[in-house]
This record gives structure tokens, C-alpha cells and sequence, in this order.
């Protein structure tokens, strides 16, 4: 079974289209890309077991540090850059944001909404980082340094004069829900943006 | 000595020799009127030969690459960690060669060979060889055991160039290659510690001008010297403090130039004992080929487009304390076939032992290896 943000990534994306994938981890994705809509694709990834897995799936994966910048890509040498929650945990998400449109004609995006309200609820009530079964690190052991808000995204989007070209915001397990249609950054838990200069 | 042979060795091997009668032609202009190549094999050929896989050995190495000779042999040979029944390279689902390059000497033609012109042993005048002539002559190997591609094409070090070379070489002849531990050409420094190796043997007075074997003599201090330099650059920092630190032979200092510490027994007798089984004009020669590869300098420099001759899928592997090849040399070889729009796969192994690395079995490298070599068994047996 398919993750479902995974099936919207899917329909983002051209047949026979080159994908790079940031942080890929097992390399799930690029193996779902790739036989869905045979993507010529490449992950990125600093995580020894997830590497592994991924030769073990036939998907290309390379070990680089995200926060080392994407050097070693040329300029649009993709079409789709994508990034599944990992934004919060690299040291300069604004310049990994300028890396995946200089090698990418687009990219996509997706992170977890530090706006939504059960978060807001924990630091009102508690006075402390919200930690819950979906944000589970303490604040001082955590890979996630960058927690943002939906807003807190969508300024910098347009700071940096990025051009939004789709938006999906869904919980948990990737459904939809009028409530996060209502007011995204308050009941919306994860954003998958689609973005380009 | 094996007790027993353990039940993930290919066990008792036996080397084969093949005589080619044409004459190769080399790059150095010159070419030899007939060769042998001296190979192992471990491992069934299957029906349509397609699960055959090619070792290629690095500077001192040779076809004996897993198994044993006799159950009087104290080691198996030098990749017996990743090869053999249910190892990396599981020989229950391939088909491995292994042979010893040309201008070695350990069975196939090289500087010790008789030279059919004179009926003299070649010693100096054995031509030069490189990295290009060596995978051509593996590719007459290839033809007559039957072999018209090679499901992977795998080396570290000077192997992993030979690897390298076989892609843009022969590109509808190779499926997968595995490059290790290597780089797309020597850096001066890696030609510099080459260099004086090579100034080690030569000014050994039982050189004799490369002639050493016509005069009986054998240039073995020099070898020796050359072997300790290169010893040097294949350990680490860490692992050279974690092995010897300044432990003292004897416990005291001797106030003396005899041996004080381990590191110096023991590069004394790494020295010593490679010099008695190798032969100079061999050593020199591969030093040779090992500076003269740069498959790029053919395609203006460009390594990208040298790679985009290649049709088969990479994996490249360095280690984080190699500083002969250091990482930053694989990632060469990794952007430039990004850049190429090659299908590659890389990875950084953690590990202290240095250029070494490649011939240990660290848990991640062998499994990253092993997965590798399925993905390859399994495309073999669509």
C-alpha cells in the first residue's frame, strides 16, 4: 500500500521525466515513480540503512549531505526535484529551496505544519515543544531543526519570489478535509507544495 | 593451514592457463607476439553465459582471488571475504574469473616470461602495459571461456580502473561495474609515492639495469623499500595509531637504528616478505599503468563525456580514511556520470582502515555489496 502523499507526488509528475529525490530514504518513492511513470530518477541519502534498501529496491542512490548543497547538479538538469519531510530537518531549508529550482524546473515539497492547532494547543496549554506521536523527538534530540508553519512557508515563498503552482494540505494519513480547506495552517497537518521560480 | 575448508569457500581451486598465439597490439606502439593469461574460475557458468563476472586486481594482486590451493595454503586467496558460496559475490548464482593481468608474476606473460625473439627472459625489455591493454586482453579471455558480456565487471583500486575502462571500452559488453575504492586518474601525490618506489628498486645496485634475473641477483632491498612506502599510503592515520601507536619492540628504546617500534617490525616485514615473491620489473610496471591511466585524456579531458560511452549501471564505493583514493576521487567518477545521465549508485563507507578498507569485510560495505550483486542475479535470471 502506496502512502497516499505518494500517490499525489505521482500525479505530479511526467512519464519518462527525470526525478531527484532529497532525503529518499528506502526509496519508495523513486521505486513507485519509476514503475508508475518510468521516471528516470536519483535519490540523495546520508542514511547508511535507508542507502542499503535502496540497492536493495534497484533505485540510484547517492550519499551526499543535503546541507553540502547540490554542487554536483547542473542547472535544470531535472524536472522535478522533490523533498518529502525533510525541509525541517536541513540546517538551510531557504538555500536548499534556491538548490532544488536552480538543478529542478520544479520542485515539490512536502512538510509537517508546526501552525496546526493541536501543536498551538500543546505550547498554550503546557508552556512546552509540542511532542506527539507525530512530532515524537524531544527538542534537544531531534533531526527536526526548522519547524515551520504553513504561513511561515508561504512567506518565504514569496520572499524568495517562488511561484506556487499547486497546494494540497492533509493530516495525518493523507486525506483531505474540509476543515483543513477552511483554514489550512490551523487544522492542516501536512503541505505538499509544487512550486516554481 | 585449512583444518577443513569452511562451507562458504569455494574450496580447492586450481588455476587454468589460456595461450593466445595472435599478437596483441599494446599502446605503448610495441606488442607482444604471443601471451598467456593464468585465471581461476569459481562457480557455474549458466546456459546462456550470462552470469558471468570478471575480477580485476589491483597493484600487487593476482588471479588467485578466493579458495585454496592445498590444504597446505595458511590463507585463501586475497577476496576470499567477498566471494564464495552465499558471500557477496555468492558463486551458487554466478559464474566468477579471475585472472593475473599481463606484465604480472604470478603466471601470466610478463617481465619474467621468455621472450620468444631472443628465447631470453623479457625482464626490462617487457614492454609497458596499461590499464587499456589489459582489459583488451581480458576481453580475448572473455571470448574464448564463451563470455560475450559480463554481468558485472568488478576491482578495487587499479581493479576498480580496469572496471572503469571496460565501460567505455566495451560498452555492450559489460552490464554492471563496480568500481571500489578507485578514481578516474592519479593525483601528482599519487604519482609522486610512485615514483619513489620506483627510484627504490632502480637504485638497488642488484637491479642491474632491470637484468637482475640474467645476473641471478634479485633487487630485493629495493623492492622492500618500494613495498613499505606503498604499505604506508594503504593504512590510515587512525588505523596505524590503533594497530602499533608507538609501541616498542622489546619494551625499551635501543638508542640504536635497529627496530624501535612495532610500526617499524612490522613494515620491515611486510617489506621483506613481498620482496621475496614479487617480482620488480612487475611492480614497476604496474606503477606505470597506474599513472598512465586517464581514460579522459582522450575526450579532452572531459570525464563526463569519456563516461557517456558506457551503457552499463555503476556502483562506486570509497571509504571515509583512504586517503590514497580518497572519497572526493570516487565522487569524481560519481558527478561525471551524473553528468552523463548514467545509471549510479554511491556510497561513503565509515571505516578506519584507509585504502584497505576495500579488502575487509565490513559489515555495511558487504552488505551494500551483497544487495548490489542480487539486484544483478536476479535481472541475470529474468
Amino acid at each position: 500500500m502506496i502512502r497516499a502523499d505518494f500517490e499525489i507526488i505521482q500525479r505530479w509528475i511526467k512519464p519518462n521525466s527525470r526525478a531527484l529525490d532529497l532525503g529518499c530514504g528506502d526509496g519508495t518513492l523513486l521505486a513507485y515513480l519509476e514503475e508508475k511513470k518510468q521516471v528516470h530518477g536519483y535519490g540523495l541519502e546520508n542514511n547508511p540503512h535507508n542507502i542499503a534498501q535502496c540497492i536493495e529496491q534497484g533505485v540510484n542512490v547517492i550519499e551526499q549531505d543535503l546541507d553540502k548543497g547540490l554542487q554536483n547538479f547542473s542547472n535544470h538538469s531535472f524536472d522535478t526535484v522533490i523533498m518529502t519531510q525533510a525541509l525541517q530537518a536541513v540546517h538551510y531549508p531557504d538555500l536548499i529551496l534556491d538548490e532544488m529550482l536552480r538543478v529542478g524546473k520544479e520542485c515539490i515539497v512536502t512538510f509537517p505544519n508546526f501552525g496546526h492547532w493541536r501543536c498551538r494547543l500543546y505550547l498554550a496549554v503546557r508552556g512546552r515543544m509540542p511532542v506527539s506521536k507525530f512530532m515524537p523527538y524531544t527538542w534537544y534530540n531531534t533531526p527536526n531543526i526548522h519547524f515551520c508553519t504553513f504561513t511561515d512557508f508561504e512567506a518565504l515563498c514569496y520572499r524568495k519570489n517562488l511561484h506556487i503552482v499547486d497546494r494540497l494540505v492533509v493530516d495525518q494519513t493523507h486525506q483531505g478535509h474540509w476543515l483543513s480547506r477552511l483554514s489550512p495552517n490551523l487544522f492542516g497537518e501536512i503541505a505538499i507544495y509544487r512550486l516554481t521560480r | 593451514m585449512p583444518e577443513s575448508i569452511p562451507a562458504d569457500s569455494v574450496g580447492l581451486v586450481e588455476p587454468q592457463t589460456a595461450h593466445f598465439a595472435e599478437p596483441l597490439q599494446l599502446f605503448s606502439e610495441r606488442s607482444l607476439p604471443e601471451f598467456e593469461l593464468i585465471y581461476e574460475t569459481y562457480g557455474q557458468l549458466n546456459a546462456n553465459a550470462s552470469n558471468a563476472i570478471l575480477i580485476c586486481h589491483a597493484l600487487s594482486g593476482h588471479h588467485h582471488a578466493a579458495g585454496y590451493h592445498s590444504m597446505e595454503d595458511k590463507k585463501p586467496g586475497w577476496w576470499d571475504n567477498a566471494i564464495g558460496p552465499g558471500k557477496a559475490i555468492d558463486t551458487h548464482r554466478f559464474f566468477v574469473v579471475s585472472l593475473n593481468n599481463l606484465g604480472g608474476c604470478h603466471g601470466s606473460t610478463g617481465p619474467t616470461s621468455i621472450d620468444p625473439k631472443s628465447g631470453k627472459i623479457y625482464g626490462p625489455d617487457f614492454p609497458l602495459v596499461t590499464v587499456q591493454d589489459w582489459v583488451n586482453s581480458q576481453a580475448l579471455l572473455a571470448d574464448r571461456l564463451g563470455i560475450s558480456q559480463w554481468a558485472a565487471v568488478i576491482g578495487g583500486s587499479l581493479g576498480g580502473m580496469q572496471a572503469l575502462q571496460w565501460s567505455i571500452a566495451y560498452p555492450e559488453r559489460i552490464s554492471h561495474a563496480l568500481v571500489i575504492a578507485s578514481a578516474p586518474k592519479l593525483s601528482a601525490q599519487n604519482i609522486a609515492f610512485n615514483e619513489v618506489a620506483r627510484q627504490a628498486i632502480r637504485s638497488d645496485e642488484d637491479f642491474q639495469d632491470g637484468r637482475y634475473l640474467d645476473q641471478q641477483v634479485m633487487p630485493r632491498r629495493g623492492l622492500k623499500l618500494a613495498r613499505m612506502i606503498g604499505h604506508i599510503t594503504y593504512l590510515s592515520d587512525d588505523s596505524m595509531r590503533e594497530k602499533f601507536g608507538r609501541e616498542m619492540r622489546g619494551g625499551k628504546l635501543k638508542y640504536g637504528y635497529d627496530v624501535d617500534f612495532e610500526v617499524e617490525s612490522y613494515l620491515r616485514y611486510q617489506g621483506q616478505t613481498f620482496s621475496e615473491t614479487f617480482d620488480a620489473n612487475s611492480y614497476l610496471l604496474m606503477t606505470k599503468a597506474l599513472d598512465y591511466f586517464d581514460p579522459a585524456r582522450e575526450h579532452d579531458d572531459n570525464l563526463a563525456s569519456t563516461l557517456k560511452l558506457a551503457q552499463c549501471k555503476f556502483l562506486l564505493i570509497s571509504f571515509t580514511t583512504d586517503w590514497r583514493f580518497a572519497p572526493e576521487r570516487s565522487r569524481e567518477i560519481v558527478d561525471a556520470l551524473l553528468e552523463a545521465r548514467k545509471q549510479v549508485s554511491y556510497l561513503e563507507v565509515d571505516a578506519p582502515q584507509g585504502h584497505d578498507a576495500f579488502l575487509m569485510p565490513i559489515p555495511r560495505y558487504m552488505e551494500a555489496f551483497q544487495a548490489y550483486m542480487n539486484r544483478i542475479a536476479d535481472e541475470v535470471n529474468q
